[in-house]
């Protein structure tokens, strides 16, 4: 019953509570990292070689930017919770909202059962068959992505874009008296 | 079974959201809610005992046709991580404004001060 | 080769290490653009393998050495031109001699190559180029700008 999925599955819950629960900034961000790393290799295992590749990378620069934003000198620490309509009110809803999504995925096939497989008219099995014929790339994700889906690509390359540019809009600030450092609007 | 696994991974990130004080927590909280809905997209195309929807030489079609797992999730989880790191990096941004400005990560003192 | 000056960045051992893994990280990030249609992999991976070369600069030699190889108004342009690229290529889709609409292979309908080999699939290998080019420099930019931005601490100080 157990596999390697089940068990990376565990690891990665098991580091999200730790990452939400423990006080200490720092323990938490290397606690979100090893998640991200539980789903990199839950990707391998899943056989999505090029899916597993980019989250490595992604994790090292979220590592590296919150472990920026967060240690800093002098930053005041405070611990409790925020009072949303009550502690316990909050946790009633996230539990009614867990057993409605169980009830959700109990009409899925298993797991390792592909959810396309049953379906007649499937664009998959159509991209399966025929992508090297269309298309002559024998990776077919990549066909699937730069011949039959290429729109979502675009979509993709667009917010990537306006993430930066708002990235760099907030960022950005009128010289200080003492600009002892190159800032965000000086280059 | 693994189905409500990744449902309870993305529970307790959507705990945290809600409930944590702290706007790092709430980023990272994001952060996790993210990762889960990536594993639980590629997880519905995967077929058991499957291969990798790359076709190789010595292979006849028929046996990749029959065995391959389901190409689609994976193209569109490869956009989604790479977004991902587009709103984490917004959100961080966004917090280190509000920390020079009030000096505290504190959401309930962000919301009080007018300043 | 690299500056193995102690005082700035990280040990001359790691220095010297971050200097030889660099050129070799570098053109297996290539590797994995180019072939992207034969081999797992693509520009999305490709990409973000190039930007993390230049993290590693960052991490270990200081951002100045990252800026003398890359400065941050290139990384700009870079990005912009990956992007247009991109829509330059799907845009030629639409004259109606090469396909009739915006996204179309037209590459593969006039030369199809042999499958297996690099020159094979249309408009797929520079399409994965001008994706890698983009997704490089957006995460290069992103990293050297939350990073070496400098943060004035609270308005009590």
């Amino acid at each position: 019953m157990l596999e390697l999925t089940g068990v990376l599955l565990l690891f990665m819950v098991m580091g999200a509570i730790i990452a939400i629960e423990t006080r200490d900034l720092l323990a938490s961000v290397i606690s979100v990292t090893a998640v991200g790393f539980g789903s990199v290799i839950a990707f391998f295992y899943l056989r999505a070689p090029d899916v597993a590749v980019v989250p490595i990378v992604v994790e090292v620069l979220v590592l590296v930017i919150l472990i920026r934003a967060t240690l800093r000198v002098g930053l005041k620490t405070f611990i409790g919770n925020r009072a949303f309509f009550g502690y316990l009110v909050t946790t009633a809803l996230l539990v009614v909202i867990f057993l409605a999504g169980v009830m959700v995925i109990d009409g899925l096939p298993a797991f390792g059962d592909p959810v396309v497989a049953r379906i007649a008219e499937a664009p998959s099995k159509v991209y399966i068959e025929r992508g090297l014929a269309d298309t002559g790339a024998t990776n077919i994700v990549t066909a699937v992505l730069l011949d039959y889906r290429a729109y979502d690509t675009l979509g993709e390359a667009t917010v990537l874009f306006t993430s930066i540019v708002g990235a760099v809009a907030i960022l950005r600030r009128k010289a200080r008296k003492k600009p002892s450092e190159p800032e965000a609007d000086e280059w | 079974m693994h189905y409500a696994l990744v449902l309870m991974l993305f529970m307790i990130g959507l705990y945290g959201v809600v409930v944590k004080r702290n706007l790092i927590k709430i980023i990272i909280s994001l952060v996790i809610m993210e990762t889960a809905i990536n594993v639980f997209i590629i997880m519905i195309g995967y077929r058991s005992d499957g291969m990798a929807p790359i076709m190789q030489q010595t292979m006849a079609p028929e046996v990749f046709v029959r065995t391959s797992v389901d190409p689609v999730p994976q193209a569109l989880v490869l956009t989604a991580i790479v977004i991902g790191l587009g709103v984490t990096a917004m959100t961080v941004s966004i917090a280190m404004r509000l920390y020079e400005r009030y000096g505290t990560y504190d959401v309930r003192e962000i919301r009080r001060l007018r300043g | 080769m690299v500056d193995i000056t102690p005082n700035r960045g990280m040990t001359p051992i790691v220095k010297t290490v971050a200097g030889w893994v660099r050129g070799i990280t570098f053109l297996f990030g290539l590797y994995i653009i180019l072939f992207g249609h034969i081999t797992p992999g693509g520009g999305f991976a490709g990409g973000v393998i190039l930007a993390l070369v230049y993290v590693l600069m960052t991490l270990c030699c200081g951002k100045q050495k990252a800026f003398e190889k890359l400065p941050l108004h290139w990384a700009a342009e870079l990005d912009s031109v990956g992007a247009i690229m991109f829509l330059i290529i799907a845009w030629l889709g639409m004259w109606s001699i090469l396909g009739g609409s915006f996204f179309t292979n037209y590459i593969a309908r006039w030369n199809p190559g042999l499958p297996y080999h690099i020159f094979s699939s249309g408009t797929i290998p520079l399409c994965n180029i001008a994706i890698a080019l983009k997704v490089a420099a957006s995460l290069f930019l992103i990293f050297m700008l939350l990073v070496t931005t400098k943060v004035v601490h609270g308005p009590n100080e």
